[in-house]
């Protein structure tokens, strides 16, 4: 196993000799996105014509579907299939081949058993989508209900250890905290929300022989292709998973669903393709969710500011059947120095849609509570909030005691300061007018861990010089394509027009996929390593061949650059090269695992959110009117897709203040927003001024590049810092998110 | 969505025949409202008319010195109108406070004021909904969407009607110009055309089956100051959950009820000399919230006085 210590040393990504790493590039695949010829999943041409299914969602939230009444609906127009408990195909079991980390097995598609309002029991298969829609509302279910627990306030008294899970306790909070001359005992409370990608789950499969083709929308390759192997019960080698372009995953997409698994059935079924797409209503009622968490928090501080006791205690909710913990307290336990320190979280079962994954879990809702805390206790203490932080900022981690591998919170709080304007809050809320508008200032920290899981890649260089990458990795829209484009072009130091990146294939060299804002670490050091192997291979091939300028050069000496490959001043092009001693071309693989003393530092992205928000007295309504980020999150790989991720993230942050949530109806189990007519998110009149900055860092200890996850951190923070410029317009200290008109206003005298 | 047929004729008179000739059949401008309750199969038109090429689309000057809208004019094209901007700036605030510059350019003067509410259980199809589907019930009574009527609401439809620029064009008393299967015109006051739930919350305007919005007549100006406020959830594209138009002494409520809400217990008591936090005070003693709602009543007392209030001085204010 490697060392972090083997990466320190100077690499062709840190040389950056064409400049290439960095570059805000554009994206690889953008024209063919902006100019719809991207082939989405259900776009993908079917080698034959297609058939079409529809889905049909259970009525009631919790019991068995005691009945199907499918007549009508087999004789109508144009149907070629229906299935529902009883008559859906058998499934394997789910679960074995699937990696624990990056997925988890999700039920067999129609099963009886309801398990939540909007689970789906009902399928048909037409020739035309409108066929099948008309004959999926012909057919009736009948059920055998039972009592469900629906409501996340109501049922807190229910809330349970997570599984294997305990408090992590350091020192005695409860004594540390009874003595501390200053305190804050408050909770937050926020909503659950949906992911509401722009592209629903969507699937095209076929067969051809005992090998199933799917198209499908999915974040992890590896996981769908051994979910739907599993439940086809066929091995691994005769599914075939592409998913090239997907329109947003956000954690949503982690797993598959019974787009994927129906669309294969039905196509051995009927021997044709079969295309399977959710509708809105079933993104939100039929995938998985945000959890809605209530965090309480309780600091205990001297009073000149100093932590003494610290405790986040996390209450969320998952699906009855469904284990899943949103650690919205974990982030705490790096963050601020306090000797005393509790941090846990109990789980209430719900029987609603499953939550999961979604973007920065755990941080993105549990820093909402504990950054207004801290804005709380400055006021207390009459203290600058950012002085509140700085004096409570760690040598080494809070809890472990580990070195961090690098840790610029304070830089990015106080370059930010400055940049923003921060010493033009009047730290008294209500003070600030403009017009009608209350205005006002607000902060919050940032922090979110960074991850490198193992992966491999394969680069092939051809005769005519395109060096071609490939990995079973995915692009969720974050810039995957483009990032690993310029660290092949920069590794090979060939012009990025000679390199074509293939991905999402289960037939490519697999990676973990997009998710914890690993993506980019852990798929781009993996073709950084094939890059390199490419780079000894044909410098072997080089010094080897005594038709070459190179020939009987030591290999170590060897340079790339300009398309070159070179000993001092003699060089040739690379096609020159391949396509006289390897005209087949030349493919090499490499691979990255987690250095074995990775966990001896203490690894995270870091940041810091100001905000200036105007708040109308006369109705509540809240309406941002600045936002400026800094944030530190190792080497930037391109600084336009970089910035996209992180302001991206700051939105969504806007949005998780002012604007996000779904609810669940008492009497049914069903959602209240189901289309994004409801579902409100920022959009472009929200958002009016919006920047950010990265630090200049490297962290070597992260992985051989230096680089670090971008695609969580920017939403991390970002609300509380909204919350807090809330409080400082108005006085009204709201402890309940969304900060909406309803509640803002109930708050104003 | 549900196959159907599909006509486009060049006039009036062919419109209101090849509705006529068809069950089930609608008539479709925008479409911007319509297509996307079809596509929830919530509409289902067998057959739908195009009256988007017929000669409507003009606004012009009345004998009277007010403006007429032509039913087709698109959302746009009014609130852009200059004479509309200066003559009339809370029907321009209004337009440009609804839906997104897209929908604006594809939606209609008679289309929105034929939209249907955006009640989340009538676009629920497995809720109930009298709506939807008469004497089913209705889901959003006792439900915990909040966005629901405050004044005028039946046992029967809590919903309320979802449109901006409607709410102008009552304060701004207009008239609507109907055409019927007779080709006789008549002219409804557009506090007339949409109507209380009552017992039928199915339907929710004055029109007769067949008939045909051609115009909206605006008469002239009146004296004072005209604003239009919108509270929303978002600063993009959203409903209202509370609005006021002010035009003169005329005073309108949107999102509190199943029409555009005339605001006459205010209007009366400014007539009398009530200042006009006594005034919004005087209409809120008629409204009826629910515990969901209840901040609708706080709402738009707070927002319909400051909307007078801004607009006391005379000319126009925002």
């Amino acid at each position: 196993m490697s060392s972090v210590k083997d990466w320190a040393a100077p690499t062709p990504i840190s040389e950056n000799r064409s400049g290439l790493i960095g570059k805000g590039v554009n994206r690889y695949e953008g024209r063919l996105k902006v100019t719809g010829t991207a082939p989405f999943a259900y776009e993908v041409e079917a080698p034959s014509p297609p058939a079409y299914g529809v889905l049909i969602p259970a009525s009631i939230a919790r019991g068995v579907v005691t009945s199907a009444d499918v007549s009508q609906a087999k004789s109508a127009p144009g149907v070629l299939l229906v299935w529902s408990p009883d008559t859906v195909p058998a499934q394997g079991e789910r679960g074995a081949r699937i990696n624990p980390r990056s997925q988890r097995g999700s039920n067999p598609a129609l099963a009886a058993r309801v398990e939540h309002f909007g689970q789906h029991v009902g399928f048909v298969v037409a020739d035309t989508l409108e066929n099948a829609k008309a004959a999926a509302a012909l057919v009736r279910f009948t059920y055998d209900s039972v009592p469900a627990d629906l409501i996340f306030e109501d049922c807190l008294d229910k809330a349970e250890d997570p599984e294997g899970e305990e408090d992590v306790r350091i020192g005695d909070f409860e004594a540390a905290y009874a003595k501390a001359p200053v305190r804050l005992d408050a909770s937050y409370v926020s909503p659950l929300q949906n992911h509401a990608q722009m592209e629903p789950c969507a699937t095209t499969a076929w067969w051809d022989g005992d090998q199933v083709t799917v198209h499908t929308s999915i974040q992890m390759v590896k996981g769908g292709q051994h979910t739907l192997a599993e439940t086809l019960m066929i091995p691994s080698t005769q599914v075939r998973l592409l998913t090239r372009y997907i329109g947003g995953g956000f954690g949503g997409k982690g797993q598959s669903y019974d787009d994927l698994t129906l669309a294969a059935l039905a196509a051995r079924e009927l021997g044709q393709p079969v295309k399977v797409a959710y509708t809105r209503q079933q993104m939100f009622q039929a995938t998985i969710h945000r959890p809605a968490v209530q965090m309480r928090v309780r600091l205990g501080a001297q009073a000149d500011g100093r932590l003494d006791a610290f405790a986040l205690e996390a209450v969320t909710h998952c699906r009855r059947e469904a284990p899943f913990t949103e650690h919205a307290a974990n982030f705490a336990r790096s963050l601020y120095a306090a000797p005393n320190r509790l941090t846990g979280h109990r789980l209430v079962k719900l029987d609603i849609p499953a939550a999961g994954a979604m973007r920065a879990p755990g941080e993105a809702s549990g820093m909402l509570s504990l950054e207004c805390a801290m804005d709380e206790l400055a006021e207390q203490l009459g203290l600058d909030p950012i002085e509140l932080r700085l004096r409570n900022e760690p040598e080494t981690d809070p809890e472990t005691g580990k070195p961090f591998s690098t840790r610029q919170l304070v830089r990015c709080m106080t370059e930010g300061a400055q940049r923003f304007g921060w010493d033009r809050r009047n730290p008294k809320p209500g003070q600030v007018r403009d017009g009608r508008w209350l205005v006002g200032l607000g902060m919050a920290a940032a922090i979110r861990g960074n991850f490198l899981l193992p992966a491999k890649a394969g680069v092939r260089i051809d005769a005519d010089g395109t060096l071609t990458l490939r990995q079973g990795m995915t692009d969720i829209g974050t810039g995957t394509y483009t990032i690993l484009a310029q660290i092949t072009a920069e590794t090979l130091g060939v012009p990025l027009s000679q390199v074509k990146v293939e991905l999402g294939d289960s037939d490519f060299p697999p990676a973990p996929g997009s998710g914890g804002q690993f993506g980019a670490a852990t798929a781009g050091s993996a073709a950084f390593a094939a890059g390199m192997n490419l780079r000894r291979a044909l410098a072997e091939l080089a010094t080897g061949d005594p038709n070459s300028p190179l020939y009987g050069d030591d290999p170590e000496l060897v340079t790339f650059g300009g398309g070159n490959i070179a000993v001092d001043n003699r060089a040739e092009p690379l096609d020159v090269l391949v396509a006289r001693a390897a005209p087949e071309g030349v493919y090499v693989e490499g691979s990255i695992t987690p250095a074995a003393d990775a966990r001896d530092y203490s690894q995270h992205t870091y940041g810091a959110h100001f905000a200036e928000v105007g708040v109308d007295p006369d109705t509540g309504e809240v309406r941002l009117r600045r936002m400026f980020g800094v944030f530190a999150a190792g080497r930037i790989l391109n600084a336009k897709t970089a910035m996209s991720q992180i302001t991206g993230g700051m939105i969504w942050g806007v949005g998780t203040a002012l604007h996000e949530y779904n609810a669940v109806d008492p009497r049914y189990g069903s959602f209240i927003a189901q289309d994004l007519a409801g579902y409100h998110v920022p959009a472009h009149a929200d958002i009016a001024n919006l920047s950010a900055m990265f630090l200049d860092e490297v962290d070597d200890k992260a992985n051989p590049m230096g680089i670090k996850g971008v695609g969580e951190l920017g939403i991390a923070g970002a609300g509380a810092a909204i919350a807090n410029a809330v409080y400082n317009a108005c006085g009204a200290r709201i402890r309940d998110y969304p900060l909406t008109p309803e509640k803002v206003l109930a708050a104003l005298p | 969505m549900k196959p159907f047929t599909y006509a486009r004729p060049s006039t009036v008179a062919d419109a209101l025949a090849m509705v006529a000739e068809v069950p089930g059949a609608r008539f479709l401008a925008g479409g911007t409202n319509l297509v996307d309750l079809m596509k929830l199969q919530i509409e289902q038109p067998t057959h739908l008319v195009d009256v988007s090429r017929l000669p409507l689309g003009q606004v012009e000057e009345t004998a009277e010195g007010g403006l007429r809208l032509g039913a087709t004019t698109t959302n746009s094209q009014v609130a852009a109108d200059a004479r509309v901007r200066v003559r009339y700036p809370a029907l321009a605030q209004a337009i440009l406070a609804g839906a997104s510059g897209q929908l604006r350019n594809k939606a209609t003067t008679a289309g929105n004021l034929l939209q249907r509410t955006r009640c989340a259980y009538f676009y629920d199809t497995t809720k109930p909904c009298n709506k939807r589907e008469p004497g089913a019930g209705c889901a959003a009574i006792g439900g915990i969407y909040a966005n629901t009527a405050i004044f005028g609401a039946s046992q029967a439809c809590i919903a309320t009607h979802p449109s901006d620029m409607a709410v102008a064009l009552s304060a701004l008393d207009a008239q609507v110009e109907v055409t019927g299967q007779n080709g006789q015109a008549r002219a409804v006051a557009l506090d007339d055309l949409h109507r209380l739930p009552g017992e039928t919350p199915q339907i929710e305007t004055s029109l007769q089956p067949g008939e045909l919005i051609t115009a909206v007549v605006l008469p002239p100006p009146p004296l004072g100051g005209q604003i239009y406020r919108k509270v929303r959830e978002r600063a993009s594209y959203a409903f209202a959950i509370g609005a006021v138009a002010v035009a003169g002494g005329k005073v309108a409520l949107g999102a509190v009820a199943h029409k555009p809400w005339r605001a006459k217990a205010a209007e009366q008591a400014l007539a009398k000399g009530a200042n006009p936090a006594e005034a919004m005070a005087a209409e809120m003693t008629g409204a009826r919230s629910d515990g969901h709602n209840d901040f609708k009543v706080k709402l738009m007392g707070r927002l319909g006085a400051a909307c007078l209030t801004s607009t006391a001085g005379a000319g126009s204010d925002q």
